[in-house]
Parts: C-alpha cells; structure tokens; sequence
C-alpha cells in the first residue's frame, strides 16, 4: 500500500473538475439520436490537408465555441485525428450510434449555419487557438484520468492527445502555450508505465520505478518547455509537472506555481492542488485551512474529501478523518482508487478505536 | 445568406431602466445598424411590443385556439429582430457581439 496520499492525491485531483464535465455531457446525451450520414455535408473537409495554415483551420473548426463540447471533441478526433466513428465511440464507451449521431448533429450545424471553414484573423485567432487547446487536453485528461471504469488509463486517449498537440504546436509555431500544452502532456505520459503495478493497482509517484518511466519523451518535453518564455495556465502546469519529475521535490516551489495558476485561472480543483503542495511545503494545518470555505458540489469528486481526510490523519484527528473518508468513497468511480481509499479509512478506524 | 438575430431580455429589466440606460441600448442599436448599413447587410429588424399585448395562435386541423399571452411564458422573451445577411456564422456572430443581452443567432433556410 503507498504511503504518501499526497502525492497520489495529486495525481487524481484533477477529476475534481472533469467530474463536472462529465454530469453536463451525460445531461447532453439525452438528446434525440439521429443516423450518421455522410451525404449531409458531401465536400466535407478531410484531413489530407498537409499546409500548416488548412490544418490550423480544420482544428479552429472543430472546435468552434457554436459547437457543443463534446461535440468539439469527437469531431476533432474524426477529422483531424483521422480517427473512425467506431473508434472514438469506444474510447469514450458510447454506442458507435450515439457518437455517429454526435457527429452528425455538429456537422449539420456547420452546414446549415455556415461555420466558415477557414482561418480566423488575427483578431479572434487567438481565441479560437486557446478553445483548440482546451479540446486537445480534454482528450488527454479523459485518457490520462478516465471518469469511469475499472482502468485508470486510456493510453489510445492520452497518444492521440498528443498527436494532436504535435500538429497544433507544428501548425501554430508562434504560439508558446502551445508548445507547453505538448511539453505538458509528455510530460504525464512518460510516466505511463509506472503509475500501476501488475495488478493494475495505483503507484505513487515517489514510489514509482523511474527505469519504466520514457527518458526521451520527458527530454523532449523538458527541451520544449525551455523554450517556451510565457506564464500561460499550460505553461505553469507543464512546469508543476516538470518540477514533480525532480529526484527530490521541490513543494515550495511547486505551491508557488500553483498560487500563481490560481491567480490565472481560479477554480476549486487548483486550489485542491495547491493545498496538497502547500500541506507538503508546510505541514499538513497550512493546507488544510486553504480548502476552508471549499465545498465540494452535490454529486461531486473524491478530491476535495479525500484530502481532508489525509491532512487529518496527518494532524492525527483520525475520527474526523473517517467521515471525510466516506464521502470520498462515495464519489470515486473509478475501482482502484476507492479499494485504495477504504484501505486508507480502515487504517485511520484502526487507530481511532486503538 | 441570410440569419435572424433575435434579442431575448427580460421586459421587466427594460421598463426599470433609466432613461440613460435605454438611450445607451439604443445607441448599440444605432452602431449597429451603421455597421449593417455600411456592408449593405440589413435586411429588415423590428422592436417588438411588450408580451402583455401578444396573441399566440395555434391552429390544427383547421381549428385554431388564441391565446392571450406570449408562445411560451420564460422570464426572458424575444424583444426584437435583425434580419441579416452574412458569409458565415462568424460575421453574424460578430454583428450580434454589438448588442449587450441575450442574442440568439439563426440561419434562415433558402427557398
């Protein structure tokens, strides 16, 4: 069994916020299905666009904020990822019907309300390059971090993710948050090998056999970090994950990148993150006090109540520990983390009752 | 092509306005129309009456029922009505942009 939460918590804090993302999608669902059918749009765009520039705008338009989010993400995986309806129906364990009606929907809407298939300008470029970004890391983070299911990854996921990042840094050289959300996604993905045993059981990152983890790509992820100068969400994160690869971590450090992704981009799930960094930088009080106030939503992640619960086994006020424990519990939907979370709970009853 | 751009608010929210308020709103309005004026791209538009004065109509079978009232009774309702032409949904958007509030953009179908 690990012993260091912290770290392990990390790792999973994020579905905190992907959790969310998934009730919206999962109410989306509900909608009527309709058939796919290609002659809907006949000249459809495919993806044998070699120019930087056609790539670029095949991207900026599958990720049209007119579209559905979800739509967004499956139609960039079947037009730019050259990926089959049925393939991406079974990395998101939907009926190869309901994703061909996805897809259907999204390009009947681009057909009928004429979502322009070309380069933005200048102006709205960059916008449309950063909701570009956040589709490419929904993928990965769906594969690196999935919200159901008994593996706690989906490599094809986390591969394609990447792909995409490749064409996307390649096709929009200027853009720095680009290349950190490339370096980023590296970075996670090289440790692949070494975040479950054999029995398919999660494994801390400190206890993680550093042989397994991929030399080259965290090399390549590190020299595309270097020269990246900005200060973006994807930049920091990308540098969180950099410092977490160090032989000895630096916490302090590493809560300061989380304080200043916080400013950038407020939300519950960096806070959490921030907490965890801050607990391990200076004691397990300091981090417990910044969830003060943080209420985890109806229905919501394990992250926020799992790590109360380890700050205060840490304090050692096991018995408070015990109801956070339940509701952690009670959230996680993914089966290796909650046989890791009732060993956790059984150990903290243990010593409450002793 | 063409798209309606139809301006959803909640009519309370127009009445409690000072007569400062509504001139900004109608001075949006006027930017715009300059805008569609100057690309020829303004087709038609309207200020609708308050709900309080709609009849909704529904006929089947060569039957109808009025009612007295709006389509739908929302907190927000349509309060008015560009009817554009643009390339693409993005200009369409982009002239919707200049309004404050709720707009709803439509492709209109070719007949």
């Amino acid at each position: 069994m690990p012993d260091n939460p912290a770290a392990w918590l990390l790792t999973v804090a994020r579905r905190h916020a992907l959790d969310i993302q998934r009730r919206r999608a999962t109410a989306r669902r509900k909608a009527p299905l309709i058939a796919e059918d290609e002659a809907v749009t006949p000249d459809w765009p495919t993806r044998d666009a070699d120019i930087p520039d056609e790539r670029l705008a095949l991207m900026t338009l599958c990720c049209h904020p007119a579209l559905a989010p979800e739509a967004r993400v499956a139609l960039t995986l079947r037009l730019v990822g050259g990926l089959t309806t049925r393939e991406i129906a079974r990395m998101f364990f939907v009926q190869e019907t309901a994703m061909a009606a996805r897809l259907t929907r999204a390009k009947h809407k681009i057909a009928a309300a004429r979502i322009p298939f070309e380069l933005p300008d200048a102006t709205v470029l960059h916008e449309r390059l950063s909701g570009v970004k956040t589709v490419v890391y929904l993928i990965f983070t769906e594969g690196y971090a999935p919200t159901s299911g008994a593996s706690l990854m989906r490599g094809a996921l986390c591969e394609e993710a990447i792909r995409l990042g490749r064409v996307l840094s390649q096709a929009a050289p200027d853009d720095g948050e680009a290349r950190a959300l490339l370096a980023l996604m590296l970075l996670h993905h090289a440790r692949r090998d070494a975040r479950t045993d054999a029995a398919g059981h999660v494994v801390l990152l400190r206890d993680q056999d550093r042989t397994l983890w991929r030399g080259e790509e965290i090399e390549e992820g590190r020299r595309l970090l270097a020269g990246v100068a900005g200060e973006g969400p994807y930049a920091l994160q990308a540098r969180i994950a950099a410092a977490h690869l160090m032989a000895q971590t630096d916490w302090s450090g590493i809560a300061a990148l989380y304080a200043r992704l916080e400013r950038l981009t407020p939300s519950p799930a960096v806070r959490l993150n921030r907490a965890i960094a801050v607990a391990e930088a200076q004691g397990a009080a300091a981090g417990l006090a910044l969830l003060d106030g943080l209420d985890a939503p109806t229905g919501g992640s394990m992250g926020l109540p799992a790590a109360r619960a380890e700050f205060l086994v840490r304090l050692g006020r096991d018995r408070e520990a015990l109801a956070q424990y339940d509701a952690a519990i009670a959230a996680s939907g993914v089966t290796p983390e909650r046989t890791f979370l009732e060993a956790r709970r059984a150990e903290a009853a243990a010593r409450s009752r002793g | 092509m063409k798209y309606a751009l139809l301006i959803y608010d909640d009519e309370k929210t127009w009445a409690g306005m000072s007569e400062a308020e509504q001139g900004a709103v109608f001075a949006e309005h006027g930017r715009l129309g300059e805008a569609l004026a100057a690309r020829n791209a303004h087709v038609a538009g309207e200020q609708l009456g308050p709900t309080a004065t709609a009849t909704t109509v529904r006929t089947s079978n060569g039957e109808s029922v009025l009612t007295d009232g709006p389509f739908a009774e929302l907190k927000e309702h349509l309060t008015g009505f560009y009817l554009i032409e643009a390339d693409s949904l993005d200009e369409a958007v982009a002239y919707a942009k200049m309004l404050s509030g709720t707009v709803e953009v439509r492709p209109c179908i070719d007949h």
